[in-house]
C-alpha cells in the first residue's frame, strides 16, 4: 500500500497547478463550503476509488484548518476488493475521519449475491436499496458524491445540487435551474440534495491531479501480474476465495489494472502496463475505449444509468 | 518523476492546453436547427467519443431519417429516455473534449421555448455562445430570445453556425442573407463580436474540417479553428470581494473566514471593509491546506485570518475600502423569468446571491417584445419572458453591477412556498433617489427631471451595418456606450427620418 501519512503541518514547497486544475479545485472547494454552510446534516458517499480519493483530498482541503464536518458514508456490498477495505480502514485512521459503513443485512440474510441475482437486481438491493436505507437512517438532507458529468450520458445532464424528493427520486424532466454558482439549496422536511463537486472534471483531469497533488490510490489502479478469469467478455480478479471457476474458465496471470472499482464480480480489468501515475496517464490519453466499458451495471441497456439514478443510485 | 513514456512534444501539448482555463460555450437557437447534432459532430470528430460510445451510437441510432448513412450524432448529448424518445433536448448536457491547442467545455441547450430556464442555465457561465439556425429557416423569435438571453448573460462572442447548408444547396446568398440580419440584431444587442459560418453539422463540414468544394465560396475559418481562438472572459477587475461562506472554528485559537474571492486581490497587510456592518478590519493571514499564501486572486478558495474579533457571518462580504460595491435597500436589475408562475408583482421571494440569502419584493415595469426589440411597461412577467424589475429589501443588500462584476451582481429568485428557482437576475444599478427615472434607464434618453434650458441636444445617425459594428466595436464607444441607443431601423423608415430635422 502506497499510502503516506498525513502531514501535520502543509509542506512548505510544493509546486503550483496549473490553471486548468486550479479552476476545478477551487469550483470543488466553493461547492464543498456552500453544501456545509446550507445543510443541517451532509454526508459524502466514500467509495474508496479514484474520484472518492480526490473527493476526499477535496473536503481536507476546504475545511483546513479544520477537520472535515460531516460523516463519511460508504455502502459496503461485501463484496468489494479485499484491497479497498483495507485501504478504507487505513485511511481513516490516518486522517483521523468519521466513517459511517453500511451492508445491507438482507444480503446475509438471502443470501443476495452478484452471482445468484444478476447484476441488476443485485446492484438494486445492495447498493441503491441499501443507500437510501442508510441516508434516511442518518437522516442526510445533503450528500456529497463523486460523479462526474463526462462519465455518462445521463450525467452529463445533472445539476451540481441535484435535487431528491423524499423517496430519493431524480426527476430530470424537472431539474431546477441552476444559474451561476449560485445554488439553491432550500427543501423541505424529508427532501434532500445530492451535491457533486467534481461535475465538470473528466477522467484525464482527476489522474493529472492525483499525480499534481500526490493523493494515495488503492493499488489496484496500477498494473501488476494478477490472477484472473474470463467471464461475459471482463477479465475478473481471481483472488477471493468466494470465486468459483467455473468448468472451461481458465485461472491465468495476466498483467492487469483497473480503471474503474466497484464489487469484484462485476468490475472488468483491463490488461495495461501503466504501473505509475505517468503511464497512467499517457495510457488513457491513447485510450480507444471510454472507462465504463469495464462496467457490468451499464450494459443491460441503454438509458439503465438513468432508470437507476431516477430510483436513487448515485 | 519519470516522463519516459509520453514523447516531449504530447507533454508540451499537455502542458500548452492546460495553461488556460478551458473555453465554456454554448449552442443555442430554435428548436431543430441542429444543436446536438452539432455538437456530436465536434466530438466525433475531436476524438472524444471511444469506440464502445461509437457502437453503441450506431445501434441506437436505428430509424435512420438523414438519409446519409450516418450515426445520429445528436444521441451523443440527448442521453435522456425522453430526449430520445421525443428526439428532443429538454435539458442541458455538460460535455468535456479538447484540442492540442485548447481545452472546452460544452453547454449544449435545448430549443423549444418551454426549456428557456435549461438554455438560461448553459448560458450563465459561458463565455461564448454558438447560435445555430436552419438555413432554410432563418432567424426566428427563439434565435432572437436565445440571442438575448445571452447578451443579457454577459456573453460577449457569438458564432452564428448558418445550419443544414446542405439542404439549400450550399446558396451563399441564402447564407449572407441571414448573416446580415444576424449582425444587425446581434448589434443592436451590444455585440460586435460575430463570426458567421455556413455549416452542415451533419456532415461535418467546416465543424472540423472545410472538406469538400460545396463551400468554396467561404474563405473563413472552421467552427473549431473559431472556438480554439476565441477568448475566455478576462479576470474582473473591480475592488477585493470575499463573499463570506462560512467561519471556520478548529479551535478558541483560530477564526478564519472561508469563501471563494470574487474580484480583486489581497494580502496580509491589506485594509478591508465587512459590509453590511462596514467594521474595518486587517489582513493578518491567508490559510490555504497548501501553504501559507502571500497573495489571493480572483477565483481562489481561501480562508481569511483577521487581526481583530468581529462579528463576521455567513453573507457577509470583505471587500476593499478604495472600490466598495453599492449598498442600500432598492436596486434595478434585468431579469428572466424562468417558471410557469412567472414574478408576481409585491410577492415576498428569497433571493440568493453570492453566499447572501435575503427576502425581497419585485417589481416588474418592464418588458421587451423578441420580435420588434420594442420595450414596453408591464406589471407582471410571464414564463420565459425578460425585463427589468425594481428590487425591495428589507435588510440592506450589497451588489456590484453585473458588468462590473459577474459574481456580486448576480441573483437568482426563489419561491419561498415552493422552493424553486423562479428567475435569474442581473444588478444594473443602485436605486438612490429618483425612482420615477427608472423608464429612462440606459436608453441615453433626458430624465423628466431635468429642466428645459439644460436639455442638450442629441445627434441621430443611421448606419450600414458594417460601420456601425467597427464603431461599436471602438474605445470611444464602450467608453460612452451608456450615452449611446443602438437600434434597428428598415431603410424606408430611414428616409422618413433623414427628412425629420427640428
Ligand atoms: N441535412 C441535415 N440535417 C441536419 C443537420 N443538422 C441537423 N440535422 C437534422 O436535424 C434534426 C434535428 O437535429 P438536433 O441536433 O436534434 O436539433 P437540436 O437543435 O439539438 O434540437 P433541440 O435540442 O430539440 O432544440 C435531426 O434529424 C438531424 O439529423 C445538417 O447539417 N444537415
Ligand atoms: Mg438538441
Amino acid at each position: 500500500m502506497n499510502l503516506t501519512q498525513p502531514e501535520q503541518k502543509p509542506p512548505e514547497q510544493k509546486p503550483v497547478l496549473d490553471p486548468h486544475l486550479k479552476a476545478l479545485e477551487n469550483e470543488a472547494i466553493f461547492i464543498f463550503r456552500e453544501v456545509a454552510a446550507e445543510f443541517e446534516n451532509p454526508v459524502m458517499l466514500y467509495s474508496v476509488g479514484k474520484d472518492s480519493s480526490v473527493l476526499l483530498h477535496l473536503a481536507r482541503k476546504a475545511f483546513f484548518p479544520g477537520k472535515i464536518p460531516f460523516p463519511l458514508l460508504h455502502v459496503n456490498t461485501g463484496w468489494k476488493f479485499e484491497e479497498m477495505i483495507e485501504f478504507r480502514d487505513q485511511v481513516v485512521k490516518n486522517y483521523d475521519l468519521d466513517l459511517i459503513s453500511y451492508t445491507n443485512p438482507r444480503g446475509a440474510k438471502e443470501n443476495i449475491t452478484p452471482f445468484t441475482h444478476g447484476s441488476a437486481r443485485y446492484t438494486d438491493i445492495m447498493k441503491t436499496e441499501a443507500l437510501l436505507t442508510a441516508l434516511n437512517a442518518g437522516k442526510f438532507d445533503a450528500a456529497f458524491g463523486g460523479a462526474r458529468r463526462d462519465e455518462e450520458a445521463s450525467r452529463a445532464k445533472e445539476r451540481i445540487y441535484s435535487f431528491r424528493t423524499p423517496e430519493h427520486k431524480w426527476d430530470p424532466r424537472n431539474q431546477r435551474p441552476e444559474l451561476w454558482s449560485i445554488y439553491n439549496g432550500m427543501i423541505n422536511k424529508g427532501e434532500s440534495v445530492r451535491a457533486f463537486p467534481l461535475s465538470n472534471w473528466t477522467e484525464a483531469d482527476i489522474w493529472r491531479y492525483i499525480r499534481a497533488e500526490n493523493i494515495p490510490l488503492v493499488d489496484l489502479y496500477f498494473a501488476k501480474k494478477r490472477p484472473v478469469v474470463e467471464r461475459d467478455g471482463m477479465l475478473i480478479l481471481a483472488s477471493d476465495k468466494r470465486l468459483e471457476i467455473a468448468k472451461g474458465e481458465k485461472l491465468q496471470e495476466l498483467w492487469v489494472r483497473f480503471r474503474t472499482l466497484g464489487c469484484f464480480p462485476l468490475s472488468g480489468a483491463i490488461r495495461s502496463r501503466a504501473q505509475n501515475l505517468d503511464e497512467i496517464i499517457s495510457e488513457i490519453q491513447t485510450a480507444t475505449v471510454s472507462e465504463r466499458q469495464g462496467r457490468a451495471i451499464d450494459r443491460d441497456q441503454s438509458g439503465s444509468m438513468e432508470m437507476k439514478k431516477r430510483e436513487g443510485y448515485f | 518523476m519519470n516522463f519516459s513514456l509520453m514523447s516531449a512534444p504530447e507533454r508540451d501539448f499537455e502542458t500548452a492546453k492546460n495553461q488556460l482555463v478551458p473555453l465554456r460555450f454554448i449552442t443555442c437557437g430554435s428548436v431543430d436547427d441542429g444543436k446536438s447534432t452539432l455538437i456530436g459532430r465536434l466530438l466525433w470528430d475531436t476524438k472524444a467519443v471511444k469506440t464502445d460510445q461509437a457502437s453503441k451510437l450506431k445501434s441506437d441510432s436505428k430509424a435512420q431519417n438523414n438519409g446519409l448513412d450516418l450515426p445520429d450524432f445528436a444521441l451523443l448529448l440527448d442521453g435522456l429516455q425522453a430526449e430520445r424518445e421525443q428526439g428532443i433536448t429538454i435539458d442541458v448536457a455538460y460535455r468535456y473534449f479538447s484540442t492540442s491547442k485548447r481545452s472546452f467545455i460544452v453547454a449544449d441547450t435545448p430549443g423549444h421555448e418551454q426549456y428557456t430556464r435549461n438554455m438560461a442555465t448553459g448560458a450563465s457561465t459561458a463565455d461564448l455562445a454558438i447560435i445555430l439556425v436552419d438555413a432554410r429557416a432563418g432567424i426566428l423569435e427563439q434565435t432572437k430570445r436565445h440571442a438575448m438571453i445571452a447578451s443579457m448573460m454577459g456573453i460577449k462572442q457569438f458564432v452564428l453556425a448558418v445550419n443544414k447548408i446542405d439542404l439549400v444547396d450550399y446558396s451563399h446568398e441564402i447564407f449572407e442573407k441571414i448573416a446580415n440580419e444576424f449582425l444587425e440584431f446581434s448589434l443592436s444587442l451590444g455585440v460586435t463580436d460575430v463570426v458567421s459560418i455556413p455549416v452542415s453539422a451533419l456532415k461535418g463540414e467546416n465543424v472540423a474540417s472545410n472538406t469538400g468544394a460545396n463551400l468554396d465560396w467561404y474563405e473563413g475559418n472552421t467552427l473549431l479553428t473559431t472556438l480554439e481562438l476565441a477568448t475566455s472572459r478576462s479576470a474582473q477587475t473591480v475592488g477585493f470581494r470575499l463573499p463570506v461562506q462560512r467561519v471556520c472554528r478548529p479551535n478558541e485559537g483560530f477564526r478564519g473566514y472561508q469563501g471563494t474571492v470574487a474580484g480583486g486581490a489581497v494580502k496580509p497587510g491589506d485594509s478591508l471593509v465587512v459590509l453590511p456592518a462596514s467594521i474595518p478590519v486587517n489582513v493578518t493571514e491567508i490559510v490555504t491546506f497548501d501553504l501559507v499564501r502571500n497573495a489571493a486572486v480572483a477565483g481562489d478558495a481561501i480562508t481569511l485570518v483577521l487581526d481583530r474579533n468581529v462579528d463576521v457571518a455567513r453573507g457577509d462580504m470583505i471587500c476593499s475600502l478604495e472600490a466598495k460595491p453599492m449598498m442600500g435597500k432598492e436596486f434595478v436589475a434585468d431579469i428572466i423569468a424562468l417558471a410557469s408562475t412567472g414574478i408576481e408583482p409585491g410577492k415576498r421571494y428569497w433571493l440568493k446571491s453570492a453566499s447572501r440569502r435575503q427576502r425581497v419584493r419585485v417589481e416588474p415595469f418592464t418588458t421587451v417584445d423578441l420580435n420588434s426589440g420594442v420595450w414596453s411597461d408591464t406589471e407582471r412577467l410571464e414564463m420565459n419572458a425578460i425585463g427589468k424589475v425594481r428590487l425591495k429589501f428589507e435588510e440592506t443588500a450589497i451588489f456590484d453591477t453585473y458588468a462590473a462584476n459577474r459574481g456580486t451582481g448576480s441573483f437568482i429568485l426563489i419561491d419561498p412556498e415552493e422552493n424553486t428557482t423562479i428567475a435569474g437576475g442581473m444588478i444594473s444599478e443602485l436605486v438612490a433617489k429618483n425612482p420615477q427615472n427608472l423608464h429612462d434607464y440606459k436608453q441615453g434618453l433626458v430624465g423628466d427631471n431635468l429642466d428645459e434650458s439644460d436639455d442638450e441636444k442629441l445627434v441621430l445617425m443611421a448606419l450600414p451595418v458594417a460601420i456601425a459594428q467597427k464603431l461599436q466595436k471602438s474605445a470611444i464607444f464602450e467608453e460612452l456606450k451608456y450615452d449611446i441607443a443602438v437600434t434597428r431601423i428598415k431603410r424606408k423608415n430611414f428616409k422618413l427620418l433623414s427628412e425629420q430635422k427640428d
